[in-house]
């Protein structure tokens, strides 16, 4: 019991830890880690739920859920990464520009 | 004579199928993207007629059932919805190989564009892919894989037209929508550990109130609230969309806004029903007050056509969610109803008027509403084709979204809770004033000289001006829709479709 709440309470720390950093760091790379770290935390709680059901038994439903998840994951951080390079190569800059600075970069690209 | 289920899973697989090979053989888009639209047009259309013969369906592709294997769940609201989708599509599939075969045109810039081009079936394909097999879905973790799909592949098409300012909007969009759908997937695995299946037709029948229920029903709700841009949570969607290339900005203003939302419908119009308190239902009702406001309120202070545009999808996605509670409240199927003529005529009426606003800005270079006066005259078509569009927002009869204000008006009236109903009303008037400000410069103004820079090609006036029309017609043919919805209702009032465990 005490190794699952354990688990349990991981899994919620770092989803915890990945939505502060993907909310208040500014560096995309950041972002983008945090994101990661959000679904891992997730993917925790899931296969924990496999143990958490009946003695003995695990249920390999969430296995597969988790699995696919992670090919969606590391899908969305591929992405995720491709768009950061081209936003890098447009702005010179790899950060999600504030209001002032954004126009800045619409009038050079006029 | 091939079934449903037939018909569904090519829903899925042709577009997926030409999403690759578009991909692969680029120098064929032009060809294999139309002709893929048309295939989907097909399938959409057998998929109806074979339901409306047969009737709901449930389907495990492959023999493999839940849990293990992927289900489709063909009823009422998943046809309308496709329907939807394959109309829309496929006007902003022939508006796109106009546009981009314009574009190719001049030498100096033909790099950049064919590379659009190149990029743009596929990713649409694999966009209208995901969109069919989010719609048909039965359960709620591989919802989750479609929506991921969905959102990927809509932030490509928004960072398609290389702008700085697009791309930044597309990052941003792409954080939210992981944000969003991280949230979602830990909604979904909370309720698989309470009831150990996730499938939404046998959920909503074992749902009872229990903390980590109401903690899992939360996170599902935030996640699909932020992908759905609702009011307080808007701000990644107009510079998204105003930003992007215009087909790009009819396919995310008319149908992928549309995915999360329905999700939301399903989840708390049908799963959570039974154990939802009333209470709850105001929250996002009085958000969607607040949505319906400030959207049209900014819309109203826009400078650029196209933001105009991407704020009247954050109103009009407003009434959307002061439907919820009325959907609650109603004892027969009218709110319900009302929701899907709202959903179906807005994705008609904003690809349109994105369309519109895509040849005004390729024919007078610019999209500075002030600027426009007087293009009627340049482009009669076009700008009919936007006030079409504009009127069926504002809810004209015999438009579509008249038809579900009226409903909705008559609901909330019945059900003493009129305050929605004067939100109604209200959020009519300062649709008006929006597109009247626009009409005005586009029709009644006096026109200054315009260079005849462009010939916008007659296919992309007119698959405009066709959605335009259709959504102002939704309202004439109001039947045969709603006949189709009652069929496999998951609603209250209505014989729930059996299900096969």
């Amino acid at each position: 019991m005490n190794t699952i709440f354990l688990y349990n309470f991981s899994g919620l720390a770092l989803f915890a830890i990945g939505l502060h950093g993907l909310i208040r760091s500014s560096h995309l790379l950041r972002k983008i880690l945090a994101a990661n770290l959000m679904s891992s935390g997730v993917f925790l709680i899931m296969i924990v739920g496999a143990y958490g059901t009946d003695k003995g038994m695990i249920d390999p439903v969430p296995h597969a859920m988790v699995l696919t998840g992670i090919v969606v994951s590391v899908s969305a951080t591929a992405v995720a990464l491709a768009l950061v390079c081209l936003v890098q190569e447009t702005t010179n800059r790899v950060l999600l520009l504030q209001k002032r600075k954004k126009e800045q970069g619409r009038r050079t690209d006029a | 004579m091939p079934d449903t289920a037939f018909w569904a899973v090519c829903l899925v697989v042709v577009p997926l199928f030409f999403a690759i090979i578009c991909f692969v053989r680029s120098a064929l888009v032009s060809i294999l993207g139309p002709l893929a639209a048309w295939l989907n047009a097909i399938a959409a259309l057998g998929m109806t007629v074979s339901f409306v013969h047969s009737g709901p369906v449930r389907y495990a592709i492959g023999g493999w059932q839940v849990p293990l294997g992927i289900n489709f769940r063909i009823d009422g609201l998943s046809v309308l919805l496709i329907a939807m989708t394959a109309v829309t599509g496929l006007s902003v599939s022939m508006y796109a190989s106009g546009y981009f075969s314009l574009r190719i045109g001049p030498a100096r810039e033909q790099g950049r564009h064919q590379h659009q081009r190149a990029y743009f079936w596929p990713l649409w394909l694999l966009l209208w892919a995901a969109l069919h097999g989010l719609f048909l879905s039965a359960d709620l973790f591989n919802i989750y894989v479609t929506l991921e799909i969905t959102g990927l592949s809509a932030v490509l098409l928004t960072s398609l037209s290389g702008k700085a300012a697009a791309r930044l909007a597309a990052m941003r969009y792409l954080l939210v929508s992981l944000l969003g759908s991280c949230s979602y997937l830990f909604g979904v695995a909370l309720l698989y550990r309470c009831y150990g299946i996730l499938d939404m037709a046998v959920l909503a029948r074992l749902v009872s109130p229990a903390p980590l229920m109401w903690v899992s029903l939360a996170l599902l709700t935030t996640g699909l609230v932020l992908k759905t841009a609702l009011f307080p949570l808007h701000f990644w969607l107009p510079p998204a969309h105003a930003n992007a290339l215009a087909p790009v900005s009819a396919i995310l203003s008319g149908l992928v806004v549309k995915a999360s939302l329905y999700l939301i419908l399903r989840l708390w119009g049908d799963v959570f029903a039974q154990v939802l308190p009333l209470a709850a239902y105001l929250l996002p009702g009085a958000l969607g007050c607040g949505a319906v406001l400030w959207g049209a309120v900014q819309a109203l202070l826009q400078k650029r056509l196209k933001m105009l545009i991407a704020y009247s999808t954050v109103a009009q996605l407003g009434y959307m969610f002061i439907a919820l509670p009325l959907i609650r409240l109603d004892h027969g199927s009218s709110a319900w109803e009302a929701v899907i003529f709202l959903i179906m005529s807005h994705a008609c009426a904003k690809s349109a008027m994105f369309m519109a606003a895509g040849s005004i800005f390729l024919k007078a270079g610019h999209d500075r509403i002030n600027d426009l006066d007087g293009i009627k005259e340049v482009l009669p078509v076009t700008s009919f084709a936007f006030v079409v569009a504009g009127v069926s927002l504002m809810g004209f009869p015999p438009s579509g979204a008249f038809i579900g204000k009226w409903l909705l008006l008559g609901v909330s009236l019945a059900s003493g809770q009129w305050w929605w109903g004067i939100m109604l009303v209200i959020g009519s008037l300062l649709a008006a004033g929006y597109v009247y400000r626009v009409a005005c410069h586009l029709l009644v103004f006096k026109a200054p000289f315009y260079a005849r820079r462009q010939f916008i090609p007659p296919v992309m006036e007119w698959s405009a001006l066709l959605l335009a029309v259709l959504a102002m017609l939704l309202g004439l043919f109001a039947g045969y829709p709603l006949g189709l919805l009652e069929a496999g209702s998951p609603f209250p009032g209505h014989a729930c479709l059996e299900v096969m465990p």
